[in-house]
C-alpha cells in the first residue's frame, strides 16, 4: 500500500505536456498534393467542445491523481487518455472530409507533430496509470484489443477515408496485403528454422560444454555483423550456389530474394534462442533431474516432462526476442527483393511520400508490438503452469 | 608482452580491416574472375578509406551523443529525484524494442530531409536507449550492502557514487554503451538509402545496379569493422573487469 499511495507526478507532468503538444505544434497538415508538405492546422482552431471537455478532465484527474492515486482517478486517467485518442482520430478524420468538400481530391490532410507525439503520449500515459493500478498482463492486453477494435472500427466506417494515410492505403489494398502476408511469412519461416535449430543446438551445447565453446562465439560474431552486411555475404554464395545448381533455382532458391532473407534472419535468432535454452536447463535443479532418473525415466523422458516444462518461461523469452527483432529486420529485408512491408517504407522513402513511410512503418512497429504482447500473455501462462506441477 | 599481443583477436581484425581497405583499390582482377559478367567488378565513386573514415565518423558523432545523453537520462531516474519518471523511461525502452532502427531512420527523413541529418537524428536518438538501459541496471546491480558500509565509513554521497557506484557499475555501463554503438555502424550502412554516404554506399549501389561485386566489397568492409570494434569493446571490457574491487 505504502508504493501505492506514493506521490507520483507522473501521470500529471504527461498530461501538461499533451496539452503543450497539442497547443504548440501543428496538428494536421493540409497539402494541395501528396508531394509537398503543405499548411500547419492547429488543434485550437479544429477541436469540437467534445474533444476541449476531454482534455480538461484527462488533467484534472491527472492531477488529482498526483496526491490521491484512488482507483477511481487512476482510472478515469486511463478512460479519458484512451477516449482521447479515439477523438484525435476523429477530430483528424472530420476535418480532412471538411478539407475534401472544398478542394480538388488530390488534397491531402496529413497528421502533423502534434497528433502523433500527442497519441504516443497518451499511450505512455494509460500505461502508467494502469502500472500505479497493478493490472495485470491479460488484463492490458484486454484493454489493448479492446483499443485496438475501437480505432479499426473507426477506420472501417469510412469516416477517415479522406486522411492521407488512408487514401495511400486504399490505392494499394491489393498489394498491401500481399506485402504483409510476405513480411510475416519471413518471419515465420525464419523463426521455424530458428527454434528447431536453437533447441537442437543448445540442447548440444548443455550436454557437451565443448560445443557451446564452439557455437556461442560463433553466433556473437554474426549477431556483430550488421544486417545488410549479412545479407550481402550470403548474397554472393547463394547466386553461385544456384547458378552451378539448376534445380536450387527453380527451387526459388538464389542471391536475392526469400533464401537470403530467411537464412539471415535465422542466423540473428539463434544466439537469443541458444542462450535462453542454456539458461532455462541450467535453471532446472540436479535433485529434480536425479528424482526423475530414480523413478526409472530415460533421459530423453526426462528432456521432455521434466526439463523442457520447467525451462519453458525462460525458453519463450528467448523467442520473444528473437521473434520481436525478425518483425523489425524483415523490413530491412526489401533492399534485397525479399518483399514484405519495408518495400512499402523505402518506396516512400525513394519517392519522397511521407504517408507511404508511415504506412510501412506503422504495421511494421504494430506487428513488433503484437508479437511482444503475445509472448508476454504466452510466458506468463508457462511460468504459472511451471509453478504448479 | 609481443606473445600476449599477438594473441589478441583485436588486433588481427584490425589489421585485416586496414588490410582490406588498403588493398581493395588493387582488387580489381580478383573481382573480375569472380564475377566474369560484370563490367565493372570493383566499387570506384569513392575510396573505402574514405568511406570507412565517413562511416566512423557518423557512428562516433551521434554515439558520443548518445553515451552522454543517455547515461545522463540513466543517471537521474535512478536518483531519488527522478525516481517516479523511471516507469515512463523504462516504457519507452520496452516499447523502443518493437521499433526498428531503420523505421526511425525512415521517420527522420521527413522531419529533417534527405542527407547526412536525418542519420545522425536517427542514430543519436536510437543509440541513447541501450545507453540509458545500461546505465539503469548498472546502477541497479549495485549492491545497497555496499553503499551502506561506505556510507556508515563516513563516505559522501558524491565519494560514494565516485568509488562504489560508478566502478561497480561500469561493466555493465559499458555493455550498453557497446549495443548502442554496434546497432549504429548497422542502421549507419542504411542510412545510404537516405543520401549518407558510408560503407553502405557500394551495397545499395550494387543493390540497385545488380552488381554483386560491389555488395560484396561493402558487406566485407562493413562486417569487418564491427567485428573489429565489438572487438575492441571486449578488450576494453576485460580490461574494467581486471581493474579490483574498490572496498
Amino acid at each position: 500500500m505504502s508504493e501505492h499511495s506514493r506521490w507520483n507526478p507522473l501521470p500529471a507532468s504527461l498530461s501538461v505536456l499533451v496539452v503543450a503538444v497539442l497547443l504548440g505544434l501543428p496538428f494536421l497538415r493540409v497539402a494541395p498534393n501528396r508531394l509537398v508538405s503543405g499548411e500547419s492546422v492547429y488543434f485550437s482552431s479544429v477541436a469540437h467542445g467534445s474533444v476541449w471537455l476531454l482534455l480538461v478532465i484527462l488533467c484534472a484527474a491527472a492531477l488529482v491523481a498526483v496526491f490521491r492515486p484512488h482507483r477511481l482517478w487512476l482510472g478515469s486517467v486511463v478512460a479519458s487518455s484512451v477516449a482521447l485518442i479515439t477523438g484525435l482520430l476523429w477530430l483528424a478524420a472530420s476535418h480532412a472530409t471538411f478539407t475534401a468538400q472544398g478542394a480538388a481530391s488530390i488534397a491531402r490532410t496529413s497528421f502533423g507533430s502534434a497528433f502523433w507525439l500527442a497519441v504516443v503520449l497518451l499511450a505512455f500515459l494509460a500505461n502508467s496509470a494502469l502500472e500505479q493500478l497493478r493490472a495485470t498482463a491479460l488484463q492490458r492486453a484486454a484493454l489493448g484489443v479492446a483499443v485496438l477494435l475501437c480505432l479499426s472500427a473507426i477506420l472501417g466506417s469510412g469516416v477517415c477515408d479522406n486522411l492521407s494515410l488512408v487514401k495511400e492505403y486504399t490505392q494499394r489494398a491489393d498489394d498491401f496485403g500481399l506485402l504483409l502476408a510476405r513480411h510475416m511469412q519471413i518471419v515465420l519461416l525464419a523463426l521455424a528454422f530458428t527454434v528447431c535449430l536453437g533447441l537442437l543446438s543448445g540442447w548440444l551445447a548443455h550436454a557437451h560444454a565443448g560445443v557451446g565453446r564452439v557455437v556461442l562465439p560463433v553466433l556473437n560474431i554474426i549477431q556483430t555483423i550488421p544486417s545488410i552486411a549479412l545479407f550481402g555475404l550470403l548474397m554472393a554464395p547463394l547466386s553461385l550456389l544456384a547458378a552451378s545448381l539448376p534445380a536450387l533455382g527453380r527451387a526459388g532458391i538464389s542471391g536475392v530474394g526469400l533464401a537470403p532473407a530467411v537464412i539471415a534472419l535465422t542466423l540473428y535468432g539463434l544466439l537469443p534462442v541458444v542462450r535462453s535454452v542454456l539458461a532455462g536447463l541450467q535453471q532446472v535443479s540436479r535433485s529434480m533431474r536425479s528424482a526423475a532418473a530414480a523413478l526409472g525415466l530415460t533421459p530423453v523422458q526426462v528432456l521432455i516432462h521434466i526439463e523442457l516444462p520447467l525451462a519453458l518461461p525462460v525458453l519463450l523469452g528467448g523467442i520473444r526476442t528473437a521473434a520481436v527483432a525478425s518483425v523489425g529486420l524483415a523490413a530491412v529485408t526489401a533492399l534485397i527483393g525479399a518483399g514484405g512491408l519495408g518495400s512499402i517504407m523505402f518506396e516512400g522513402l525513394f519517392s519522397n511520400a511521407q504517408d507511404l513511410v508511415l504506412l510501412g512503418v506503422l504495421p511494421i512497429v504494430a506487428l513488433g508490438m503484437l508479437v511482444d504482447a503475445l509472448f508476454k500473455v504466452l510466458i506468463g501462462l508457462a511460468r504459472t503452469r511451471a509453478h504448479s506441477s | 608482452m609481443m606473445k600476449q599481443l599477438l594473441k589478441q583477436p583485436l588486433l588481427w581484425a584490425a589489421l585485416l580491416l586496414a588490410t582490406c581497405v588498403l588493398a581493395l583499390p588493387f582488387a580489381t582482377p580478383l573481382f573480375a574472375n569472380l564475377f566474369p559478367q560484370l563490367d565493372r567488378p570493383l566499387y570506384t565513386q569513392e575510396p573505402f578509406a574514405w568511406l570507412l573514415w565517413q562511416h566512423v565518423l557518423l557512428v562516433g558523432t551521434s554515439s558520443l551523443f548518445a553515451v552522454v545523453v543517455g547515461t545522463a537520462i540513466g543517471f537521474t531516474i535512478t536518483r531519488s529525484s527522478g525516481q517516479s519518471f523511471r516507469p515512463l523511461i523504462e516504457n519507452v525502452l520496452a516499447t523502443s524494442q518493437a521499433f526498428p532502427p531503420v523505421a526511425v531512420l525512415a521517420l527522420a527523413v521527413p522531419v529533417v530531409g534527405f542527407g547526412e541529418l536525418p542519420a545522425l537524428l536517427a542514430l543519436a536518438l536510437y543509440g541513447l536507449l541501450p545507453v540509458a538501459q545500461g546505465t539503469v541496471s548498472g546502477l541497479q546491480g549495485v549492491p545497497a550492502s555496499q553503499r551502506q558500509a561506505a556510507l556508515s565509513l563516513g563516505l559522501s554521497g558524491s565519494q560514494c557514487l565516485r568509488y562504489i557506484d560508478i566502478p561497480l557499475a561500469l561493466l555493465v555501463w559499458l555493455s550498453g554503451v557497446r549495443t548502442s554503438v554496434i546497432i549504429n555502424i548497422g542502421t549507419a550502412a542504411i542510412a545510404s538509402t537516405v543520401g549518407a554516404k558510408t560503407l553502405g554506399s557500394p551495397i545499395i549501389v550494387g543493390l540497385s545496379g545488380f552488381n554483386t561485386a560491389y555488395v560484396l566489397q561493402g558487406a566485407i568492409v562493413l562486417a569487418l569493422l564491427a567485428v573489429t570494434v565489438d572487438l575492441a569493446f571486449d578488450f576494453f571490457a576485460r580490461r574494467v573487469s581486471a581493474i579490483p574491487p574498490p572496498i
